[in-house]
């Protein structure tokens, strides 16, 4: 290598090394999204809460994000890589990151890392996750009211707890109002794969099912509805725009007051690790706007549940609740303790279909 | 004018010169690329090229990515001599790593020496079972093996998510689809300390070596060599073509169940659904850019490697597009095929044959 | 009935990019040339329409947009293969390669962009016909161009000189050539009309599917577009059954859930790819009708001697 080149690499070594001093004294936040903030669902929001921490602490923070980062083995590097790069916290947003963060977490003492829907914690690493269930519920109320042939369908896109919980809150949900609802299930096995999603959207109007729910992540289905005219509650963010005259609501995940709490917590030194499940109570799930369409006795009766769920007044999983083969899991009036719920794995009874392994 | 002209016997300088040209070239569209997307191109090189050769952490992770890609290269060098297209390494990889997990997995908790090497020849036989199938369909029924061997990856892919959501998922992992993590029995040893680099890298170079002998000196490295060149001689020299399919599906198969099992018990510890990042398909740029020898292999694998890393690092660093690393990988093959054809041909002015006729008298 | 007539359309809306794609390749393979990059130039073709019809704001100009790339790439991988005397499997792969690098690269702009859906024809009074109407005449326009397409390279490659010219190459370039035909000509064509058609395919998904784009979106179609021109032993009215067979699978596959049927969801999303395999297996089987349907030439580099 000849003297022109090694002095070329130092200097652009030395120029990123200057690159990285400017930003100490600031506190660094690094994401890890595990699709494209494109998305319009998942990755999106959290790429929202990022752009919310810029706004609220702007020159006293430095932001990082890499996205689409698959969660096999190249998750640890960029975790690594980015507490290497002296980030003081990073947000690793999927489950499928959960044993790369501990990995590297070991190794990091010092950085601060949040898991989001994880369940393994340590002294640095805190988990977070949303109770979307508690607006399933609810959408789910507002459906079986809406709907005119009693058919729901639900797009739903891998067997973990979340996933199940959801619907059976939805079903609950609309079983609350409307005793005679069906609710269809597809299972897509991916997050995300428009052309999948609608594919299996098709599948449920085809078969009946006039209001469409969707666990997946892109607005596919949400505009399948809107081409059909039925209605549809979409995921992760307000799919409005693309379902302007059929979005019932949306299930929006808020994560931007958590991470500006948490990155203060790192600014103010009180940060510690926790376990934290928040939902309406402390917005971190959000209803997006009713529907205009939607009558006002519904909305009054969808606002009412929303402030009760939130208040802590009422628990969409209450007892008495039966599982699918009739084994009753909830006494009258108990509550599903939030080990139960994090871990369901069966349906409530009425579901109908076998829940996949 | 120019015309084509066949060799007397290919350019041996030609053939080791071309994948250097090849990366010259690529690195050169780089720049291109990069100016057209508005990212300082000096910086993106450097970065890509130059940066992961700088820290051990990154050569570390270096030797991970490049282990499987070097496994499953020397296999499919030895298939594309033998004109037989392994392209669903990615299943036999997939399917090594299942079976391997499985016993690792149903061994969890026993101690002893003797059960990471059960567990990778588990690997082996899952990958060899996997390449089976399109030997077997390619022998007796006369199946492609290209799209046979290729359906199949989806086919592992599916069983991976499959096991995932059942059979081989973790108890106590709150029903999420991944596996248990492997015990300390059960993982590979590390090379180098604070790393991930482990004695898979090892067994790479083992085979890089082994590959290498047995291509030049043993007799079924000359069947294979010579089936794939010439077939109609190799069948007048009374090799069996069935015998070169078998053994060479089945070494590449055997290999990429390795890298899987490799990749499971190493890096990643367990058995999860994103297992399978296309090392398969990757593996086979190597084969091609070493120019399927198997020590061209392993400088390829580790080039190769190098843009991964690099690639990863613009993207968090520049924001560059995750995709740029593909578009140059597509690009290296391009440039290293377009340049095949000095190999075996020259090009050559001729004159007009009126001139040469007026000037012979 | 009505089920069954939804279900009949989402079976052809599924079915109609694998048509386009196959009957690309398959007048490519009957030249005698193999190319592997279908994948590549569907991608390419998605993007491209996608991105063109959101710049545009026309349809129409999205499709030629589609054609124009596909057709593209096909010349890239032509000029390597037929001028270059590259290996063409191993082009085949690195078009597909950078095919779905380039156009994740190029859809970066694009991700979350929506484009309004595709108008679907209405011909007038046949429409309204009860079951027949909808299944029949409600489709949009691609759909009725994919069998024109097939019925067209039919025709093309049975009925007409250049068609028995192109079957000639395939079955035996250098007698081809000795005659006086131009090979590597004719090939360049071919070549260039199964890039064509793929791109079309692409843009299918891109623009009437789902109109969305995201990365891979073709999700592995260009592969089975070339497993079902071997199941179609290169006869193009085979390739429409095969590609409504593959396509009645996968959506058969979602139906069945939505109805209940007790069968593991991953299970049956194999099944589209076990089936291919077992077709291919039944097909070639025969070694004599093998071949005497697979064009000799396929995959031979062909190297001008005179």
């Amino acid at each position: 290598m000849n003297s022109f080149k090694k002095l070329g690499i130092a200097g652009a070594a030395l120029a990123l090394s200057i690159g990285y001093a400017a930003a100490a004294g600031k506190v660094k936040v690094g994401f890890v999204y595990v699709g494209p903030i494109g998305d319009h669902g998942w990755s999106y929001q959290h790429h929202q809460g990022l752009l919310a921490v810029k706004k609220a602490f702007g020159d006293k923070v430095s932001t990082t994000y890499v996205e689409k980062v698959s969660e096999g083995p190249d998750a640890e590097r960029v975790i690594r890589q980015l507490a290497q790069q002296g980030h003081n916290i990073i947000f690793t947003t999927s489950f499928g990151f959960m044993n790369p963060t501990i990995k590297v977490a070991k190794r990091f003492p010092n950085v601060k890392f949040e898991h989001a829907t994880g369940f393994k914690r340590a002294k640095n690493v805190a988990t977070y996750n949303g109770r979307f269930y508690e607006g399933r519920y609810i959408a789910g109320m507002i459906a079986g009211k809406m709907t005119k042939t009693n058919t729901l369908g639900y797009i739903a896109s891998f067997p973990i707890p979340e996933v199940i919980m959801g619907i059976n809150a939805t079903y609950l949900g609309a079983k609350s109002v409307n005793p005679n609802i069906k609710l269809k299930i597809i299972w897509v096995s991916t997050w995300f794969d428009p052309g999948k999603e609608a594919d299996a959207a098709k599948a449920l109007t085809d078969q009946g099912a006039d209001v469409l729910f969707q666990h997946t992540d892109s607005p596919a289905p949400m505009k399948h509805a809107e081409q059909k005219g039925i209605w549809a509650v979409g995921q992760a963010s307000d799919m409005k725009t693309f379902g302007p005259n059929v979005q019932l609501t949306s299930l929006v995940d808020n994560w931007a007051p958590y991470y500006v709490r948490r990155v203060k917590a790192v600014m103010d030194g009180t940060w510690k690790s926790v376990d934290v499940w928040e939902g309406l109570k402390t917005g971190m799930l959000q209803l997006s706007a009713w529907n205009k369409k939607i009558p006002a006795d519904v909305v009054k009766a969808a606002e009412k549940l929303r402030d009760d769920i939130a208040s802590g007044k009422f628990h969409p999983f209450t007892g008495p609740l039966k599982k699918q083969d009739g084994t009753l899991f909830l006494k009258p009036g108990e509550r599903i303790s939030d080990k139960a719920l994090s871990s369901m794995n069966f349906y409530v009874q009425g579901v109908v279909g076998k829940l996949p392994k | 004018m120019l015309r084509i002209e066949p060799r007397k016997e290919p350019s041996r300088l030609i053939l080791y010169a071309t994948p250097f040209i090849a990366v010259a070239l690529t690195i050169l569209s780089g720049f291109v690329l990069f100016s057209i997307l508005d990212k300082d191109p000096v910086q993106a090189t450097l970065l890509i090229f130059f940066k992961p050769l700088t820290s051990l952490y990154s050569i570390s992770e270096m030797i991970v990515k490049a282990t499987p890609l070097i496994l499953i290269g020397v296999g499919l060098a030895l298939c594309f001599q033998a004109n037989v297209w392994n392209i669903g390494a990615e299943g036999q990889f997939t399917m090594g790593a299942i079976c391997g997990g499985a016993v690792a997995l149903a061994l969890h908790g026993v101690p002893g020496f003797w059960v990471l090497p059960l567990v990778c020849a588990a690997g082996i036989a899952g990958g060899m079972i996997w390449a089976a199938i399109p030997a077997l369909l390619r022998t007796r029924f006369n199946t492609n093996e290209i799209l046979t061997s290729l359906m199949l990856v989806y086919v592992a892919t599916l069983t991976l998510n499959v096991l995932m959501h059942g059979a081989l998922r973790d108890p106590q992992g709150h029903n999420f689809p991944e596996s248990k993590l492997f015990h300390d029995a059960a993982t590979l040893p590390i090379l180098i300390s604070d790393t991930r680099a482990h004695i898979g890298f090892v067994f790479a170079l083992l085979f890089v070596v082994l590959g290498w002998i047995l291509l030049r000196w043993h007799v079924i490295g000359f069947q294979i060599k010579v089936s794939g060149q010439a077939p109609r001689a190799a069948r007048y020299a009374g090799f069996s073509s069935d015998r070169v399919v078998w053994f060479s599906l089945l070494v590449s198969g055997a290999l990429a169940g390795l890298a899987g099992i490799f990749e499971a018990a190493g890096p990643v510890g367990q058995l999860v659904p994103a297992l399978p990042v296309g090392y398969g398909f990757t593996a086979i740029i190597v084969a091609f850019l070493g120019r399927l020898h198997p020590v061209g292999v392993l400088l390829a694998g580790l080039l190769l490697a190098l843009t991964y890393i690099g690639g990863e690092g613009a993207q968090i660093a520049m924001k560059l597009p995750a995709a740029t690393t593909q578009v140059f990988q597509g690009m290296l093959l391009f440039y290293l095929l377009a340049m095949d054809i000095f190999v075996n041909y020259r090009i050559r002015m001729r004159r007009a044959a009126a001139a040469s006729g007026s000037a012979a008298q | 009935m009505d089920l069954v007539v939804s279900i009949a359309i989402g079976i052809i809306i599924a079915a109609t990019p694998l048509v386009f794609a196959a009957i690309g390749e398959l007048v490519v393979e009957k030249a005698g040339v193999l190319n592997l990059g279908v994948e590549g130039m569907m991608i390419i073709g998605a993007i491209s329409g996608f991105a063109v019809t959101i710049e545009t704001g026309s349809f129409l100009a999205g499709v030629i947009a589609a054609i124009l790339c596909g057709a593209l790439m096909a010349l890239l991988f032509a000029f390597m293969t037929q001028t270059l005397l590259a290996n063409q499997v191993a082009t085949g792969l690195a078009l597909t390669l950078f095919g779905l690098g380039l156009a994740a690269l190029i859809g970066q702009a694009y991700s979350g962009k929506s484009a309004p859906p595709f108008p679907k024809l209405a011909v007038p009074g046949l429409s309204d016909i009860p079951v027949l109407g909808r299944l029949l005449f409600s489709h949009d326009l691609l759909v009725y161009i994919s069998f024109a397409l097939v019925i067209g390279v039919a025709w093309f490659l049975s009925r007409t000189r250049e068609g028995l010219i192109v079957r000639a190459i395939g079955e035996n370039h250098d007698a081809a050539h000795a005659i006086g035909y131009s090979v590597v000509g004719y090939r360049y064509a071919a070549i260039a009309f199964g890039g064509a058609c793929a791109g079309l395919g692409g843009a299918y998904l891109s623009i009437v599917q789902t109109p969305l784009w995201v990365d891979n979106m073709t999700a592995g179609r260009g592969w089975i577009a070339l497993a079902l021109v071997v199941f179609a032993a290169w006869r193009p009215w085979r390739s429409l059954f095969g590609a409504y067979l593959f396509g009645g699978i996968t959506i058969m596959q979602l139906h069945s859930q939505a109805l209940g049927v007790q069968v593991e969801p991953q299970l049956l999303a194999m099944l589209p790819y076990l089936a291919t395999i077992l077709v291919l297996v039944i097909i070639s089987y025969d070694r004599t009708r093998a071949r005497l349907n697979a064009p000799a030439s396929l995959g031979l580099t062909f190297y001008a001697t005179t």
